[in-house]
């Protein structure tokens, strides 16, 4: 089952510039797996190396953060959207 | 012939540099700018956030955020705001192209915590400083924790 992942911009270049891919897999951690195995580099950007989400980034499966679902063993269905966002942040100190 | 070309590459190369060197501009409709230092006010004492989209150089529209943080000194944007923000931007055919946030006692220039947190090369830090008596909208791009100040050109439209 094919799904479709939203790229923000940072991430694109690792994906020869799409801004979406679609890719195989049955729940969020094996799309993430997939992910890395199509476009080695992008993979390890949002997930660590322990192959837990990367605090710096959010992972949507349609409008839900997948930490609230979950997690990487969240369930894909045909059909879903996975969206990849960096986490923004910053301050005055 | 050999020797002309040597030198007219030669002399391009400062012209080159000086052009690599340039800083980027980032146009800004009036409105928007209007938007978000209203939007910086209404959310002071607290840190405001948002996100712009636009294409190219040239901003589109202004999308406030929920500070998640809702501290006065540091801003986190509401993931689902984002979300909402990008699918917006891309079903008009622009994107997420920089990020707006407010230092209510501080200079519009980034912090060390701004650069270290700096998602994307590529786009536009735009801060809003609420220390003097008028408020100070700037903008920077950050690479590699290298600020570099552009300048905002403001569209009368």
């Amino acid at each position: 089952m094919a799904i479709e992942v939203r790229l923000p911009t940072v991430l694109r270049a690792a994906a020869s510039g799409q801004a979406s891919v679609f890719v195989e897999g049955e729940t969020i951690g094996e799309i993430l797996k997939a992910l890395s195995g199509s476009f080695p580099g992008l993979g390890n950007q949002v997930v660590s190396p322990d192959g837990s989400l990367h605090r710096f980034v959010n992972v949507y499966l349609n409008d839900d953060d997948v930490r609230y679902l979950e997690k990487l063993d969240t369930k894909v269905a045909e059909g879903d959207v996975v969206s990849i966002l960096p986490a923004v942040a910053g301050g005055s100190f | 012939m050999l020797t002309t070309v040597y030198l007219v590459l030669i002399f391009l190369i400062p012209f080159v540099l000086h052009q690599a060197n340039l800083p980027r501009m980032l146009n800004i409709p009036q409105i928007y700018l209007d938007e978000m230092i209203a939007h910086a006010i209404r959310e002071y004492p607290l840190e405001a956030c948002g996100l712009i989209a636009g294409l190219g150089d040239e901003v589109t529209k202004f999308y406030k955020a929920r500070n998640d943080a809702a501290s006065a000194r540091i801003y986190t944007v509401n993931p689902s705001d984002y979300l909402k923000a990008d699918r917006d931007a891309e079903g008009n055919g622009t994107s997420i192209i920089g990020v707006m946030h407010s230092h209510t006692h501080s200079e519009a220039f980034p912090s060390p915590t701004d650069v270290a947190q700096a998602p994307d090369p590529d786009w536009h830090y735009i801060l809003v400083s609420l220390k003097h008596k008028d408020p100070v909208l700037r903008s920077f791009s950050i690479v590699d924790g290298n600020i570099v100040e552009e300048s905002v050109v403001r569209l009368n439209c």
